[in-house]
Parts: structure tokens; sequence; C-alpha cells
């Protein structure tokens, strides 16, 4: 059976690790390759790199870290930040990235999103939204950009089918309400945009247990969810983290 | 390990890298080609793939599909990797008009309505008869995939992963070995099938 993804998410500055998981026994804690690494052996399905500074002056720094991690992990390896244009999206996959991660830059010119499709394949272009819904229906909810400062006036359900309509792989979605808040993803809109798209969705923002991650398989109807900061409340890897979810009823892949 | 060259063939798929990097891994010495005299001395031969069944249109063109069959039947193992699974049909629906190496005469097809698509994600491995690739595996061992059209359950099949049904994840047919999944993103269980692969002797 086709398993729940866990993705570990890293969030890189200047080619340093700020903010995930520290582990105390890392020589380098802040290093995204030996952390890459350190979530591929603990259970993580797949890894992201958000490049949340992607200044021109800091990118070599980032590719650095993707090729080394790239080196050494044999799970898929997702970046996304600050990737604006097709030759940015080759940079990238040179370093060995699987799959990019693209945001603003697909929001204010949407042919960026075919034009990765066609040279890498579908499979290797995630389309992430940001959006905020405040108390309204789903149907409501609103794409953000700059961090969730700007809204754009595009519903979420309406730019996710014209992303899959794009060639879009898979769609990343981080709901603005709930992130940061550990009270659970929303569930409701995950629900609202699976139902909308042929495509996987993954599931971001809110995660504060391990029952958040069941609600949003189950009630979210995620086929995957990024996991960032659920590692710091005393669950030391995916691996512990899927028993649990399995234990649920939830299809799961326990490395052995 | 076995000696000689594992040549890979570069159509300019998204997974050479990766697919070098775990061949590598796994004590491969690495000759990555496009030309067709390449394969002459090879002492296996690994096509990657992932995207459009149509990037597959330069290989015949190329003469590599000649070349290829040609060593095949001389008793070089070959490994096809996911767009190189479906390549070895007669064709996909996914590009009606790029011919496929026929070593297989059926065709591959998208998956069915009603159910979520691209295929993407760790899915288990179901043995139907024995396997030199996934030897030394624990049962149902789960595996990366990411697709949207997949071959049909036939005589060769190896091994079959349900989604929508079952359909072929593994091939295995003399030299003719073939995997729809990407054990170059499949953690250790994609690292122990090449190594499996690099020690199978051709016949």
């Amino acid at each position: 059976m086709l398993t729940r993804r866990i993705i570990a998410c890293l969030d890189v500055s200047a080619g340093r690790v700020v903010k995930g998981v520290q582990f105390v026994d890392l020589v380098d804690a802040g290093d995204p390759a030996a952390l890459a690494m350190r979530h591929a052996a603990g259970g993580a399905d797949e890894i992201v790199f958000l490049d949340i500074t992607a200044t021109h002056e800091k990118r070599a720094l980032l590719l650095d870290a993707v090729r080394r991690a790239a080196d050494q992990i044999f799970i898929p390896l997702t970046v996304g930040g600050g990737i604006r244009s097709l030759e940015d999206a080759m940079l990238v996959f040179d370093a060995g990235a699987d799959k990019v991660s693209v945001n603003s830059a697909a929001l204010s010119r949407p042919e960026l999103i075919t034009e990765i499709g066609s040279r890498f394949g579908e499979q290797a272009v995630v389309v992430a939204i940001d959006g905020r819904r405040n108390s309204g229906s789903p149907e409501s909810a609103e794409v953000y950009v700059n961090g969730g400062r700007k809204a754009t006036g595009l519903g979420v359900l309406e730019w996710a089918r014209q992303a899959e309509a794009r060639g879009a792989g898979e769609i990343l979605l981080t709901s603005m309400d709930s992130d940061g808040t550990r009270n659970g993803f929303d569930c409701e809109l995950t629900a609202a945009v699976s139902a909308t798209v042929q495509i996987p969705v993954i599931a971001s923002g809110g995660a504060g247990n391990v029952q958040h991650f069941a609600d949003v398989f189950t009630l979210g109807s995620a086929d995957a969810a990024l996991a960032a900061s659920i590692f710091h409340f005393g669950i030391s890897d995916a691996r512990t983290m899927k028993e649990e979810l399995a234990a649920f009823g939830l299809p799961m892949r326990l490395p052995c | 390990m076995s000696a000689g060259k594992t040549v890979v063939i570069d159509y300019q798929t998204g997974n050479l890298n990766s697919a070098c990097k775990s061949l590598r891994a796994v004590g491969a010495d690495l000759l990555v080609t496009q030309r067709p005299e390449d394969l002459k001395n090879a002492a296996r031969i690994v096509l990657p793939g992932v995207g459009h069944f149509a990037s597959t249109e330069r290989l015949m063109i190329s003469g590599i599909g000649d070349a290829l069959r040609e060593r095949v039947a001389e008793g070089v193992p070959f490994l096809g990797i996911c767009v190189g699974l479906q390549w070895l049909f007669a064709g996909s629906t996914e590009a009606p008009d790029t011919r496929g190496l026929g070593v297989f005469p059926e065709v591959c097809e998208h998956f069915p309505a009603g159910i979520k698509s691209p295929h993407v994600g760790w899915n288990s491995l179901e043995l139907v008869r024995e396997s030199r690739l996934l030897r030394d595996l624990p049962a149902s061992p789960y595996v990366y995939f990411t697709h949207s059209y997949r071959a049909p359950v036939i005589y060769a099949t190896a091994a079959v992963t349900n989604y929508g049904g079952a359909f072929s994840a593994v091939i295995e047919t003399d030299n003719w070995m073939a995997v729809q999944f990407h054990p170059e993103k499949s953690g250790d269980v994609g690292l122990k099938i090449l190594e499996n692969f690099m020690q199978v002797s051709g016949c």
C-alpha cells in the first residue's frame, strides 16, 4: 500500500540550518548535509531544504550543501526558496536535487511551472502555496506571498487547480493561519485542496504533536506532511513518530 | 564486486546524476555515454529515466536501441529504471508516436481515473516469483515511486505493486531487468537492489 509520507524540512540560511532538529551528538549541528543524513537514517521519507534568505550572494553556500547532501542521502531531496527562473532550477538540479519547490515566482509567471516540468519532468516540480482564510470557509482561502505578508487576491483552490493544469507534480500547502501555532494542521483547507486536484498534496503548518499528523492524513486527506519543529516536542526521529502513526492504522514506511 | 565498466546511457533525463551517485555508492565503475559504440565493452548497462516517454525517442534514432539488443543477447545484464522499464515495452499511451524497444509486446498506460496521479511516494513490492534483484531483502520492501504511467503484469514480472490494481514493479527475464521505482531514491533497500544487480552474471 502507498504510505503517507513524513517529510523533514530544514530551513537554511546562508548554507546553515537555522531551524529544525538539533542533535547534540552532531559535530556540526548547523550543517544541512549532516542533518539531512541524520533524518534519512532516522526514517524520514524525504528531505526538504528551504532557503529562507535566498539572496544571490548566499546561493553558492546552499548549492554546496545540496551537493554534499545529494552525495550521501539516497532518498528524495527537494530544494525551495529563491527559485525564480529555469536557470535557478537548473543549478539546484545540477547540484543533485530531485525536485524544486516554486512559490511566488510561479505566481507572477505561471509558465515557470511548465518550463521546469518540460525540462526535468513534472514529478520534479512542487508548487508551494501559502494560504490564509482567517475564519472563513476553505473556499475563501486566499494565496499569500512574501512569507504570508502580502495577499494576492487569488483563491487557494483556484491556484492549486491552475498549478496542476500547468504541470505541477505536487502541491505543498502551508496554512498561514496554523503555521507556528502548534495547534494542528488546517485539515479542512488541506482536504479541500486534496479534493480539488489529482496530484499529491503535502500539508504544512501547525504541527504540535503526533495526533495532528494522524488528523491531517485522515480528516485532511493529505498524502504527505512536512515536519520541522515537531521534532522539538520530545520526539527524537521520524521513526518514533511513524510507529505511533502506524498504530493509528495509517500506512507508514518503517525502515528496517 | 564484478569487474568491468557499467555503462550508463545518458539521454538527458533528470535522474542521471542521482542514478550515477547510487551506482558508484555500490562500487560500480561507470562510463556515462550517449554513443551506441560505447556499449561494446560494457560489463553491464543501465538506462535511467524519469519523466515523459517521448524522451526515449532519441534512443532509437541514435542506434542505442539496436546496440543494446545485441549486447543483452550476448549476455550483458541490463537494468532499466522508471521510463527505462516502460521503454522495454512496445510503447506507451503517453506518447503514441514514440516506439518502445519492444522486448515485450504490451503497451504502458495511464493509471485509471479515480485515483490520484502521479503515484508518488513509498509503496511496497510484492514478489510473484524468485528475483535476483530482490535477493536478501525483507518481505514487501518499500521503495520510492513517481510516475503516471505503468506497465501491465506480464510473464516476466518478478514483483508487482498495487495502486489502482497491480502493475509491474520489477521485470526480470534472462539479462533484461527493470524497475518502475527509483532504486537511487529508495534508501538502503534501493542500494541493496543496485548491489544485487552488480552481482548478476549474464547468461
